[in-house]
């Protein structure tokens, strides 16, 4: 997994500290008697494995925040590792400012890093990011995301999940993502047009609000040009996976 | 004269009996009027001709067992809750305040009139107490009755520093008692309060542990049918509000106390044959609002926050974080009765026991279900003639069907209006808030601090609260306070001054007028010598306990000239009230919600109060 450790850590550490001095300032710039408090917040939503149609993989999405009310650093990382058949993997990390807007809304604007980890050598892209993170009527957890690459490529991404608590502690959480491009990122499996669907369900035990072990189902599908290209490269175009994980947070 | 040296030398050997007898049972030290009933004035040490009384107080941390358990505790000359501060009404007093903390402390005398350099609130009414050093309150008491004290300084009060005060009267109170006990009621967690605080900001709905489930919408379907129960559920999930909020904190941390000790420890407050009982129940807690009833006992309500009411007979009363109770109680049976306060969510309680000997126990009632928010706590059109007698449970199928028929969520970056509160001429709306009509809440959101506006806001003021609706108990509403005597001030107000208490649960942000008070520049102009509505608008989903230092509210409950005086308001989710202040107290005055991570979150502001010269406020 230390391969190819993206060279964008520097640059987090510097906006990290950016957005903390600001988040400071705004809050003594009002009240001087009363500055406002900083907090963070790190969940790893999953931490799991997955044995299914393709290789089997270990895989990891989390993200955390740092900072007040209005202003706060986020950062996000997913990706995984074969643990079956070849080696290799992907990485992707997220550096964002965040600052709530609405309510329910944080509007988020950074900086991606991909890195396409094989037998070769590591690929990699760095993308801008432009994004919201919020809440929907009826309880949706919503991530929209507009993504430009350093080659100039489009794409988007929506996540959504939904809580169901079945008890108070046994809670259900179905998961939808959508991928699409404006242009062609062959080097990254993509092709114009809706790229893939992922479909989720995963139901958790909260033995602590810190800790809970979960098992699902998570059904990928490729679609269009990219499911050509993942037929071309003799992967599925359609994976089925059972999933066994944690989901933790401190 | 031999009738009482009889009934005192009974009182005297009970007390000492029962004291020891009490003291065997616990681990640790507890202060003293939480092991025998209080000695009648005339018993105390009398005031001095001079009338003055020095007391010291010490402020320290250290490991307390509580409920079989350690843990690190802030308590005050070694006890928790601290010791009875017992004084009388007329003397000056010297209280001095050693803080032997690593961190700034504070003591607030919770209610007391005295001036504003001794109300101790940090970096409001002086700079606070350095550890090591001592703070010398002295001030001299224009009052009587029961109120508490507490630290002022970030979440100590949490961790245990606080405690009972009763100011004895010069004049007779005008009920009669053979014995008096102190029931504070408190909550402890043995987890840090700054983890807590971390979690509510992380995870706004981190300690409920009672949300609805799956099965219980079956249930729901089985009751009402699919339909009313699904466009229930969607009703609430579209507004992204969770109808089983009821306290941010609940029993899945908090360990509920009465006078320091848990449930199972049993507090027993002992009375003898035909003897009536005073109980000063006074809401010590950060976060939790009671509900306390006596099985088998009719209580008499005789003072609120202090101040002496026109007898109420209840069964049961709700009291807000911060608010006092006196009640009396004339048990006939030669048995024990529960002394039961259960938390406004049902997530727990603390219970204590009133009994002829020690030893004696009573059963403990069932927990009630936890009730549900309403349609009415939504501010969603209720008939303002409509019976709001309704169960708690039932009240929400009201919902069904309903669209709010407006958009809920609040604007983007709205400006907060009016930092210090939209201020207009008193006559734009007399006395209004009292009427009970219902009045739409204006075009400000509030901004993103702010999850929702309701639709319309009325006075609550003859409700009883939710979970309490309809159970057939006689409960105590903000209408039944009456003062026994007139109000010494009754003009009318000069000028009116509305606050929103606004929120935003899932961020865990809390204000007024969606204003943190780290974001606000000044404070809010008080003119001295005027009459002043202060008309407080709860847009939120909670009850807030609203607090104003130095002065009295008097709350429009249409007692007219027998207005109850209070320092703490309970403000229902959706209510509209207001009250008088006579604004005789010059300088910085503390204004605030007192849900103690509320006040943290910015639920606070600061009131100056200046000569009506001052023409350069805001």
């Amino acid at each position: 997994m230390t391969r190819g450790k993206p060279a964008l850590f520097g640059d987090c550490r510097t906006l990290a500290l950016i957005v903390c001095l600001e988040a400071f300032a705004l809050g003594s710039g009002a009240n001087a008697e009363e500055a406002a408090p900083i907090f963070y917040s790190v969940q790893i939503d999953q931490l799991e494995h997955r044995w299914g149609d393709g290789a089997d993989r270990l895989r990891w999405d989390l993200e955390g925040w740092v900072g007040g009310d209005t202003n706060r650093l986020w950062f996000r990382s997913e990706g995984d590792d074969r643990t079956s058949g070849a080696s290799g993997g992907d990485l992707e990390l997220q550096v964002l400012y965040s600052r709530h807007v609405l309510p329910y809304w944080d509007f988020q604007i950074g900086v991606r890093q991909d890195v396409v980890f094989a037998a070769g050598p590591n690929k990699e892209r760095t993308l801008a990011m432009i994004g919201f993170d919020g809440l929907s009527p009826y309880w949706f957890e919503l991530e929209p995301a507009l993504f430009i690459s350093d080659d100039g490529d489009i794409s988007a991404r929506l996540t959504t999940t939904w809580d169901l608590f079945v008890t108070q502690r046994l809670i259900a959480q179905p998961r939808f993502e959508i991928n699409a491009a404006a242009s062609d990122a062959t080097d990254f499996g993509i092709k114009s047009g809706v790229n893939d669907i992922e479909l989720g369900l995963r139901l958790r035990y909260e033995v602590l609000r810190e800790f809970a072990p979960y098992v699902g189902v998570s059904w990928t599908r490729k679609l269009s040009g990219t499911a050509d290209l993942a037929r071309d490269e003799g992967e599925e175009a359609s994976n089925l996976s059972f999933v066994v994980g944690a989901r933790l947070w401190f | 004269m031999d009738d009482d040296f009889r009934r005192w030398s009974r009182r005297r050997f009970l007390r000492t009996t029962g004291g020891v007898a009490l003291l065997g049972g616990f681990e640790r030290l507890l202060p003293a009027y939480a092991l025998a009933d209080i000695p009648a004035a005339g018993t105390t040490p009398a005031a001095g001709s001079g009338g003055s009384r020095e007391i010291d107080l010490r402020i320290q941390r250290q490991d307390l067992a509580i409920g079989g358990r350690r843990g690190s505790v802030t308590s005050i000359n070694g006890a928790l809750p601290g010791p009875l501060v017992r004084m009388r009404e007329g003397e000056t007093v010297t209280l001095r305040v050693t803080n032997q903390l690593d961190e700034d402390s504070s003591i607030h005398w919770h209610g007391l009139l005295v001036p504003a350099e001794m109300d101790g609130v940090p970096k409001v009414s002086f700079p606070g107490i350095g550890p090591g050093e001592t703070f010398t309150y002295q001030y001299t008491l224009k009052q009587n009755g029961t109120y508490w004290y507490h630290s002022h300084s970030g979440l100590q009060e949490q961790t245990g520093v606080y405690g009972p005060i009763i100011i004895d009267p010069v004049e007779p109170e005008p009920f009669e008692y053979d014995r008096d006990y102190v029931v504070l009621l408190s909550d402890w967690t043995f987890r840090d309060p700054y983890a807590v605080l971390h979690d509510l900001k992380s995870r706004p709905g981190y300690f409920n542990y009672q949300r609805q489930t799956l099965p219980d919408l079956t249930a729901e379907i089985s009751e009402k049918g699919w339909r009313a129960a699904l466009a229930d559920r969607f009703s609430w999930a579209k507004m992204r509000m969770d109808p089983t909020d009821f306290a941010d904190i609940t029993g899945s941390t908090y360990t509920y106390l009465m006078n320091g000790l848990p449930s199972a420890s049993n507090w027993t407050a002992l009375f003898g044959r035909d003897e009536r009982v005073r109980l000063r129940f006074i809401n010590g807690s950060a976060m939790s609002y009671f509900d306390v009833r006596i099985p088998g006992l009719q209580m008499t309500v005789v003072q609120a926050d202090g101040q002496n009411i026109a007898p109420v007979r209840v069964d049961e009363f709700r009291i807000a974080v911060a608010e006092t109770y006196d009640v009396i109680v004339a048990p006939t049976d030669d048995r024990a009765y529960t002394i039961f306060a259960e938390s406004l969510d049902r997530s727990g309680y603390a219970r204590g026991t009133l009994a002829p000997r020690t030893g004696l126990e009573a059963p403990i009632p069932e927990r009630r279900p936890r009730p549900l928010r309403t349609m009415a706590d939504m501010g969603m059109g209720m008939d303002p003639g409509m019976d709001m007698a309704v169960g708690g449970d039932a009240t929400a199928g009201g919902m069904a069907g309903m669209d709010p028929g407006m958009d809920m969520t609040a604007g983007g970056d709205a400006p907060a209006d009016g930092m210090e509160g939209m201020q207009m001429p008193a006559e734009s709306s007399p006395a209004a808030a009292i009427a009970g009509k219902p009045q739409p809440h204006g075009p400000d959101s509030h901004g993103r601090g702010n999850s929702l506006v309701p639709m319309e806001l009325r006075s609550r003021l003859s409700e009883p609260g939710d979970g309490l609706e309809g159970n057939g108990r006689r409960v105590l509403v903000y209408t039944d306070l009456r003062s026994v005597a007139p109000g010494e001030d009754q003009r009318a107000a000069d000028r009116e001054i509305e606050l929103h208490l606004t929120g935003n649960m899932e961020r865990y942000m809390w204000s007024f007028d969606g204003v943190k008070y780290s974001e606000v520049k000044s404070p809010i102009p008080f003119h001295l010598g005027e009459r002043l509505r202060l008309v407080l608008v709860n847009d939120t989903m909670m009850e807030h306990p609203i607090h104003l230092h130095g002065m009295w509210m008097v709350l429009e409950n249409g007692a007219e000239e027998y207005l109850p005086r209070k320092h703490t308001l309970n403000v229902k989710p959706a209510e509209r009230l207001s009250c008088l202040v006579s604004v005789d107290a010059p300088g910085n005055w503390a204004f605030h919600c007192h849900l103690l991570f509320h006040m943290d979150m910015g639920m606070f502001r600061v009131v100056s109060v200046t000569g009506s010269s001052a023409g350069e406020t805001s």
